[in-house]
């Protein structure tokens, strides 16, 4: 009996094997391999010409713990984040539902919003850098008609952060609010007229109703924007390179300027890997725990 | 009772001049039961929305009770609808959706599960509260629609075709449900549907639209025996009601003359008013409906008491009694007069087929108003 079955079972497995292939050499090559090798990485000292870099394992970490830039960083991206994503998202949200109401000019709305979504981030630093600049910026210009003292957004400690910030979200909402626009256009209308009939008003409508239904797509946004938070540092590098004095630094900036600026690779790694894990942690977090109180349809 | 529970007064709304309805006046008594009758897109769900609120009139007033509710927003207007697409929350549980007006009312908890129990005893769904209504069927799903207009207490309830999607025998359940219910709590139902069965079953008034005009409004009965129109003669009954050329019946053929089968009497060649040929002979049990063709007559059958010897092919002799004619007129279409009682018209015998074969007199079959579907 195995006998007969053996040529075929193994044309079989082959046929698995190469159905399987594409997907998993991509997997390995980009995603799997990256990772096991900064973990490797990160356990190394940094080498130079004299002294070749050696196993230290878990010290990199220790080193970096200790290093108070990178606990600056770390806060610098919390606020980030914890500016960025609430912030995107709901105005993506006030948006979505602006541009779906019936109003006349409607498509050019939705046309309008999504607009920096086109842009690349680098054209979006230029475009802000301009907005930015002292003296002749649009914003004092705006700010010197009603008297206000001219303001280095981007050049004093205290406001880097902020204008970065405000860049992402002019820049995300948009994106986001496709994604809801989309989301609002699949709830039928006849549930907004059978709430009405019911003596729901607008806000009761929206907040038992549509919120619910849309929770699908603000779990598949809120992913989105915690990966955007660590992601999106492209106009630190036209606008603040991270200063004045590490105002405005967010990890992934620090990383690149870790592995390619002061070549301290194993610190990179360490970082990356920390940062990897946390990720990992909100994503099954995620899924696990707020999927299942989301109604999927 | 002198002021109509619900009045409409040449209400119109239209999309670019076109569809919708025009010209809308009706009124409707505390308690009864109207039904929207018409053919696909004759305006029949946009009269409704109209009387919601969802849909705003161009033209003309909507009363409720005596007051003037035209600008009023649905949500104060007092009435409950059930959706032909049921309009469930996907989100919500069964029993939320039901209680869903309750909450946003904020009636009382206690209060609250009283009603949420009887409405789910009344439709039977329960042991389904919990239940999402992806995990329901259909007539379940349109049962909890029901609950929610009938939870909600208002003495208005508006229908848009609520039995479109159910299979027969539901849909019969399901319909005697809703006039019992009706009944009992004592509501104005206004009922859409374009099942002409339906509509004759279950209303006190029925309302035939065509076209976005009221085509008649009356009792069924009303609208069974004297149909306003060639429109209603034909869209009324199962089968419906037969159109014969007023020159076949040797009246002038400005006339159309119509008449309801279970009148039209087989009669002997040489008596019959018209002779047919036998197209189909449906045996339904107790009786059998033949299906017949005269060049000068449209729809025209007739019902006879047990299973017949003919078949298709066979010609037969017909006679239709005076008492039973409408006449109505051929340009307009609109009914000219009452069954009129002058036999001459039965002088002339016209003969459509060759070969007129004489057949056994039927015995009169009974006047039946609640004929539905075979
Ligand atoms: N929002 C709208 N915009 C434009 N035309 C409309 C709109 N709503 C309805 N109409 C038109 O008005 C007419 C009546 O529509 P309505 O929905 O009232 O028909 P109905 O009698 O309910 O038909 P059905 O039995 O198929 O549901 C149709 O010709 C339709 O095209
Ligand atoms: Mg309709």
């Amino acid at each position: 009996m195995s006998h007969a079955n053996t040529p075929d079972r193994q044309r079989r497995a082959i046929h698995g094997w190469l159905l399987l292939s594409p997907a998993l050499i991509m997997l390995s090559a980009f995603a799997l391999y990256p990772s096991v090798a900064t973990l490797w990485t990160s356990l190394w000292s940094r080498g130079t010409r004299r002294r070749p870099s050696e196993f230290v394992g878990l010290d990199g970490y220790r080193q970096l713990l200790d290093d108070p830039t990178f606990w600056k960083v770390v806060s610098n991206n919390l606020i980030y984040a914890g500016i960025t994503i609430p912030a995107s998202m709901v105005i993506a949200l006030t948006m979505a539902l602006w541009a779906n109401s019936k109003m006349p000019a409607r498509s050019f709305l939705r046309t309008a919003y999504f607009t920096p979504t086109v842009l690349p981030m680098i054209a979006a630093g230029n475009l802000w850098l301009f907005f930015y600049t002292p003296s002749f910026g649009i914003l004092n210009k705006i700010g010197a008609l009603f008297g206000a003292e001219a303001v280095n957004w981007l050049g004093q400690p205290d406001t880097a952060l902020w204008a970065i910030c405000m860049v992402t979200i002019w820049k995300e909402a948009g994106f986001f609010m496709i994604f809801y626009l989309a989301a609002l256009q699949t709830i039928p209308p006849d549930l907004r007229e059978a709430a009405e009939i019911e003596g729901a008003s607008r806000w009761t409508y929206t907040r038992r109703i549509v919120l619910p239904l849309l929770m699908p797509t603000t779990l598949f946004i809120l992913v989105n924007a915690m990966i955007n938070s660590v992601k999106l540092i492209d106009h630190l590098f036209i606008l603040t390179k991270g200063g004045p004095s590490d105002s405005s630094k967010l990890i992934l900036y620090y990383i690149w300027e870790n592995a390619f600026a002061y070549f301290d690779r194993p610190a990179a790694a360490a970082m990356t890997v920390l940062v990897l894990i946390a990720l990992g942690a909100l994503a099954a977090f995620q899924f696990l725990v707020l999927d299942r109180r989301t109604h999927y349809r | 009772m002198s002021q109509a529970f619900l009045n409409l007064e040449n209400v119109t709304r239209q999309w670019e001049g076109q569809g919708g309805v025009a010209g809308i006046s009706l009124s409707l008594n505390e308690g009864a039961f109207l039904s929207i009758l018409g053919p696909s897109g004759c305006g029949k769900s946009t009269l409704l929305r109209l009387i919601a609120g969802l849909e705003q009139p161009q033209d003309g007033r909507i009363h409720m009770r005596g007051r003037d509710v035209t600008d009023l927003p649905a949500s104060k207007r007092d009435l409950s609808m059930v959706f032909q697409s049921y309009a469930l929350f996907p989100h919500l549980s069964v029993a939320e959706n039901i209680l869903f007006g309750l909450k946003v009312r904020r009636v009382s908890r206690p209060d609250r599960e009283r009603r949420l129990h009887e409405a789910v005893a009344l439709t039977g769904l329960s042991g389904l509260e919990t239940r999402k209504p992806s995990e329901l069927s259909g007539g379940q799903r349109q049962r909890v629609a029901l609950a929610r207009a009938v939870v909600a207490d208002r003495p208005l309830c508006l229908m848009d075709e609520p039995l479109s999607n159910l299979d027969a025998k539901l849909r019969n359940s399901v319909r005697r449900d809703i006039r019992a219910l009706q009944r009992r709590l004592g509501l104005t139902v206004v009922y859409v549907t374009h099942d002409q069965g339906e509509a004759m079953s279950l209303s006190d008034r029925v309302v035939l639209m065509r076209k976005g005009r009221i085509e008649q409004f009356g009792t069924p009965a009303e609208l069974y025996a004297r149909p306003a129109s060639t429109f209603a003669a034909e869209f009324i009954g199962e089968p419906p009601m037969a159109l014969i050329r007023g020159d076949a019946l040797g009246t002038s053929s400005d006339l159309t003359v119509g008449a309801r089968p279970e009148h039209i009497e087989l009669a002997p060649a040489n008596k019959a008013d018209l002779t047919a040929r036998v197209l189909d002979a449906e045996f339904l049990g107790s009786e059998t409906l033949l299906s017949l063709e005269h060049p000068g007559a449209k729809g025209l059958a007739l019902i006879l008491p047990g299973d017949t010897p003919y078949a298709p092919g066979d010609t037969v002799g017909l006679c239709i009694p005076a008492q039973h004619r409408l006449l109505f007129d051929t340009q307009s279409g609109k009914i000219e007069k009452e069954p009129q009682q002058n036999p001459a018209t039965r002088i002339r015998q016209n003969t459509a087929p060759r070969d007129g074969q004489t057949a056994p007199t039927a015995t009169e079959p009974t006047f039946d108003l609640q004929r539905t579907d075979p």
